[in-house]
């Protein structure tokens, strides 16, 4: 790979938000299990493996399955944000593999969130 | 049916309307994110997503918009302070390194972390790998070093892992390496696993220990930041330091100096751990108060149990008491209260916990990590410890507590490097604000958190007693006899004070004093 130019950077961020974007055509709901060190001691690798399963079942082209670290609130993990198009980010907490699936069923594929496993929805107050 | 006259819109308004907004959740709401922006987020493993998310656009902006010396005025002027401990004016670091003479000239980020219960730094890393790096190539920059390590706790191969991959993607896309995007700045970073001792993450321990040398502090006789790492001008800086750095670049030094307190500006990460409902990792501004982050973001203290004190500053730390919970948090203030900031280490402490325990174990800690180099710190934690043991056994002497003040001056005055210096602050804390709790051990050898061992009986309370021989099942040394429908009675000789029988009975009817 090439050293990249500054305009390059600009180009890499563009494609990059174009490829993680939840639309209304392309996928519409995104998947981020949350897998720092408190979120794998606690079990995000088995909930991970089981978003990865059913996604080998049902259509993939549908869902952006990815991860990230710690969210913050390590009492409650594994976590998880379910992102769906034109909807905030929900935040779920204490996912088991099992909650997982339900998750995919109801969340992701109907659109019903499963409240009784949610702690809020929106975005962190970044500066 | 009812609800398909209902429109798609009502029908998705309603699936999500009564969960709260994250503004609304207190762990969420009062936290202000600058060094943790982009936790989960990002995937840490994707170069592109930290790009995406304005990502090396600090770095292409000191490469062509910025000169070294404005990068470091910047620096100055947002009053950055160290997040590794000292809190020392990072601008003024930097500038002193910039100014120095020598070549090369390195950076060094600390990620040794081992003050037990703090792991910020490696979630920082964990989450967002290329807000250190950046930070870490604008300081290379700014004072013209061409090198830099990071020097990470051997305890962390999560940590290590992400910020090894980042590296070499970094290095893939020329943001490391030869003539970074286009300009002439050449700069790379390499990684050198921590020796596992808690005085390596200490500067001049530190760099013996990347020098390859045995990871002991030494004398200061020269700034680091003119002789450093083989006596080259260096900048070390903590990993949340540097993660600030990317941001102040980017949106100006007077966009982070309006955040915080006079003489602490910006947010702080800690960890929120021990007696609390919410443990986890939270940034706030500083200046925030302790009651806020311990019963607003932390959501107080489990079990219905009343909060007794927080310990800051990691074993360099003190605890502070409940009459000081509305202090604002920032580096004077905790300084003041006889405790620090430290890296950000919080740990909180219920009615349960027995001071002089709490004294005791950071002692035991700073005794087994010193170095042993000078006699102050080993010899003088060691008599420390020696006294702090014979008070939690019940034969502590009425002179012991002047004794351990005299012992902590002492050591303070004499000792090398900031363990030694630091190490006497829990005791002093304590000391501080539970003396009666000392003077309960001594005087009327009581635990009145029924914590130490020797201090405490398990007793039956007859009045609650329902006869139901459950403490009789579980104890595990026979030491308690019970008949059926007859009240259980401990016999004290044989009593080990495990305290199962105190857990095990629903009624209440173990006494423990
Ligand atoms: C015993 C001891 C342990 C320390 N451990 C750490 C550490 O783990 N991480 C850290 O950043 N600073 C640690 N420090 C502070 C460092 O010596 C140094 O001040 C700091 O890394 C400078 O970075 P900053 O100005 O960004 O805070 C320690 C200091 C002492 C005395
Ligand atoms: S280890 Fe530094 S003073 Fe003892």
């Amino acid at each position: 790979m090439a050293a990249l130019s500054i305009k390059d950077l600009t180009a890499i961020a563009k494609k990059t938000k174009e490829s993680m974007q939840i639309s209304a055509q392309g996928p519409h709901t995104k998947i981020t299990v949350h897998m720092g060190t408190c979120g794998i001691a606690a079990g995000a690798q088995k909930v991970m493996d089981s978003f990865k399963e059913v996604l080998e079942i049902v259509d993939k082209k549908d869902v952006i399955l990815t991860y990230s670290g710690c969210a913050g609130l390590c009492s409650n993990e594994p976590m998880v944000t379910i992102e769906r198009y034109g909807e905030k980010p929900i935040k779920y907490i204490n996912i088991t593999p099992k909650i997982a699936r339900e998750i995919m069923k109801q969340h992701v594929q109907k659109g019903n969130p499963l409240k009784e496993y949610i702690i809020a929805k929106g975005y962190e107050n970044i500066v | 049916m009812g609800d398909s006259t209902m429109s798609k819109e009502t029908k998705k308004k309603e699936k999500t309307q009564t969960i709260p907004d994250l503004n609304s959740v207190p762990f969420f709401g009062r936290q202000i994110l600058i060094a943790l922006r982009n936790r989960g987020r990002i995937n840490p493993e994707s170069i592109d997503e930290y790009i995406a998310h304005d990502g090396y656009q600090a770095l292409a902006k000191g490469l062509t918009k910025l000169k070294p010396t404005d990068i470091v005025e910047q620096i100055k002027q947002s009053s950055l302070r160290g997040r590794g401990g000292g809190g020392f004016d990072t601008g003024r670091k930097w500038a002193s390194a910039a100014k120095a003479t020598g070549e090369p000239k390195y950076v060094i980020c600390n990620a040794d972390e081992g003050d037990p219960g703090a792991y910020m730094d490696r979630s920082i890393i964990e989450a967002d790998p290329h807000s250190v790096i950046e930070g870490m190539a604008l300081c290379g920059r700014a004072i013209g070093s061409t090198v830099g390590y990071v020097y990470i706790r051997a305890e962390y191969p999560l940590a290590r892992k992400i910020l090894g991959h980042a590296l070499e993607q970094a290095r893939a896309y020329g943001l490391l390496g030869e003539n970074i995007l286009d300009s002439d700045f050449s700069f790379d970073i390499f990684i050198k696993q921590g020796a596992g001792a808690f005085v390596c993450g200490e500067s001049s321990a530190l760099r013996a220990s990347i020098e390859g040398n045995v990871g002991e502090p030494t004398p200061k006789y020269d700034h680091a930041t003119e002789k450093g790492l083989w006596k080259k001008p260096t900048v070390l800086n903590n990993v949340e330091s540097f993660a600030n750095v990317p941001p102040i670049i980017l949106k100006g030094a007077q966009w982070f100096s309006a955040m915080g307190t006079e003489h602490s500006k910006g947010t702080k990460v800690f960890s929120l751990v021990g007696k609390i409902v919410n443990t986890g990792l939270i940034e706030v501004l500083m200046g925030t108060t302790l009651r806020d982050i311990i019963f607003e973001i932390g959501g107080g203290i489990p079990d219905g149990k009343a909060f007794k004190a927080v310990q800051t500053g990691g074993p360099s730390g003190g605890c502070i008491p409940e009459s000081l919970l509305d202090m604002s948090v920032d580096f004077e203030e905790l300084s003041k209260a006889g405790s620090m900031m430290g890296s950000g280490g919080m740990i909180v402490m219920d009615e349960d916990t027995c001071m002089v325990n709490v004294a005791k174990y950071f002692i035991e800690f700073c005794n087994s990590e010193s170095c042993g180099k000078c006699i102050s710190c080993r010899d003088g934690s060691e008599a420390m410890l020696e006294i702090l043991t014979r008070i939690s056994e019940g034969k502590g002497k009425e002179e012991d507590i002047t004794l351990l003040e005299e012992l902590s001056n002492a050591i303070k005055e004499a000792s090398l490097c900031g363990l030694g210096t630091s190490l006497p602050n829990p005791v002093l804390s304590t000391l501080r604000y539970f003396k009666e709790e000392y003077q309960e051990h001594i005087v009327h050898k009581r635990c009145p958190a029924g914590v130490c061992k020797a201090l405490i009986t398990f007793t039956v309370l007859e009045k609650n007693c329902t006869k139901c021989g459950v403490c009789f099942k579980n104890c595990p040394y026979e030491a308690i006899t019970w008949k059926k429908k007859e009240i259980a009675v401990i016999n004290q000789n044989q009593c080990k004070k495990c305290g199962i029988c105190y857990e095990v009975c629903k009624f209440k009817a173990i006494e423990r004093k």
